[in-house]
């Protein structure tokens, strides 16, 4: 193909989306938007893998029955949601094993919200209300992402991820109602979550060089900080209703603008979170790579068994 | 993930009630058909979506190719006179 012809292949495709039809697997797509996508669907996927982490350690401890169902059905729908993103990237061309590779040796990315320890029972809950509130945010939006199989895994993940928020915001509510330990248990929960939650959305407008591109491909339908301030909006209220206090002094709600004005983010830990220096990124790869090899004989259980079948279905049916 | 060639891809198909077509939901890897089952209905159907699951191996699916729309899809585009609406009945005649 020539250089011209490339490009108006290129333009044709950008006049495409931005009339807001959908790309499906097999159509041509530049090369840049298939790596773009295959990144951020991974990534995504992963982010929901290892996000199983931090909540499995409560799984057992959680304070009664009803909170325990809860919190299982939840790490279990995360797991769910990591295997919808895999199918998505796969449709790109991406390979499965590669993938979980990449993962499991440390060269891939995921949220570096999941690198934040969870030290008590109302973590559960700041991380369901605030973290996966943060989520539905982003993917609220994804839903209406140019590409087809990334757009459709974004309505499943959606439908489910609003009981999440919801149980999160409920054990929030239960502590805050409750004896002075326990509220002081999630104000301190809410101090330690609030502005990593606020960082989930990526660096400012100005210093997310990719998200133009990103915008005009219609992967991406609103800029990070358009989200995050959606997200405090939304946010604020919540929290007042149960009483308890966002961790930033200059917080206020801004009449002129119709939103609330809020302290400068510490990017600093953000970007030293991502370069692998959290307080748990070393922990959390472990605790995969540690499940990953101790489902080994699962895997090659189920192969040998696999076999076994169809060689014993071949030979039967030759005897027929 | 040993052995990954064992793992073949599966789309999977579910019935949400009967009276409803099966309707594609997505894929997931599996060693065999049996083992593809369970997994759908973890992965697809942890919310009732389902009644009845189909699994099918990717690769026995055979699909048209998107350069093929234009010669596969346009001539239906002009047969107007396959559409009711192409024929002109008087209202008086009542629902046709």
């Amino acid at each position: 193909m020539s250089k011209e012809e490339m490009l108006n292949l290129e333009a044709r495709f950008e006049r495409y989306v931005a009339e807001e039809n959908k790309v499906e697997p097999k159509d041509w797509m530049p090369e840049k938007y298939r790596k773009t996508l295959i990144r951020q669907i991974s990534q995504h996927a992963h982010s929901e893998v290892v996000g199983m982490l931090p909540e499995a350690n409560w799984i057992s401890r959680a304070p009664s029955l009803r909170r325990k169902v809860a919190l299982l059905a939840k790490v279990q729908d995360e797991a769910g949601h990591g295997l919808y993103l895999y199918s998505a990237a796969e449709t790109l061309g991406a390979d499965r094993q590669q993938l979980v590779e990449d993962l499991l040796s440390g060269k891939a990315k995921y949220s570096s919200i999941f690198n934040y320890p969870t030290p008590t029972w109302a973590d559960m809950g700041a991380i369901g209300w605030l973290v996966d509130g943060a989520a539905i945010a982003n993917q609220v939006m994804l839903c209406r992402t140019s590409y087809g199989p990334y757009a459709r895994a974004m309505v499943r993940i959606c439908k489910e991820e609003s009981f999440h928020q919801r149980q999160g915001y409920e054990i929030m509510m239960a502590l805050a109602a409750g004896t002075p330990e326990q509220k002081r248990m999630a104000q301190d929960a809410l101090n330690r979550w609030w502005w990593p939650s606020l960082m989930m959305f990526g660096p400012t407008d100005e210093h997310s060089p990719n998200s133009a591109q990103s915008m005009k491909w219609r992967i991406k339908r609103k800029s990070n900080d358009e989200l995050r301030q959606e997200f405090i909006d939304k946010t604020v209220p919540q929290a007042e209703f149960i009483g308890l206090t966002i961790p930033d002094p200059d917080l206020k709600w801004n009449d002129e603008k119709g939103h609330y004005d809020f302290g400068e983010i510490n990017w600093d830990e953000f970007y030293n979170v991502i370069a692998g220096n959290g307080k748990c990124n070393k922990q959390r790869l472990e605790a995969r790579n540690k499940a990953h090899d101790e489902g080994k004989w699962i895997r090659e259980a189920a192969n040998a068994y696999a076999e076994k079948r169809a060689k014993r279905e071949s030979t039967s049916s030759s005897v027929a | 993930m040993s052995q990954k060639d064992n793992w073949k891809i599966w789309e999977v198909f579910i019935r949400s009630k009967n009276g409803i077509s099966h309707k594609h939901v997505g894929s997931l890897h599996a060693p065999d058909a049996e083992i593809a089952i369970k997994n759908a209905r973890d992965v697809y159907t942890r919310r009732s979506e389902g009644i009845s699951i189909w699994v099918v191996p990717s690769d026995a699916i055979t699909a048209s190719r998107p350069d093929e729309k234009e010669p596969l899809f346009a001539p239906a585009d002009d047969k107007v006179y396959r559409h009711p609406t192409f024929y002109d009945i008087p209202d008086d005649v009542g629902h046709m």
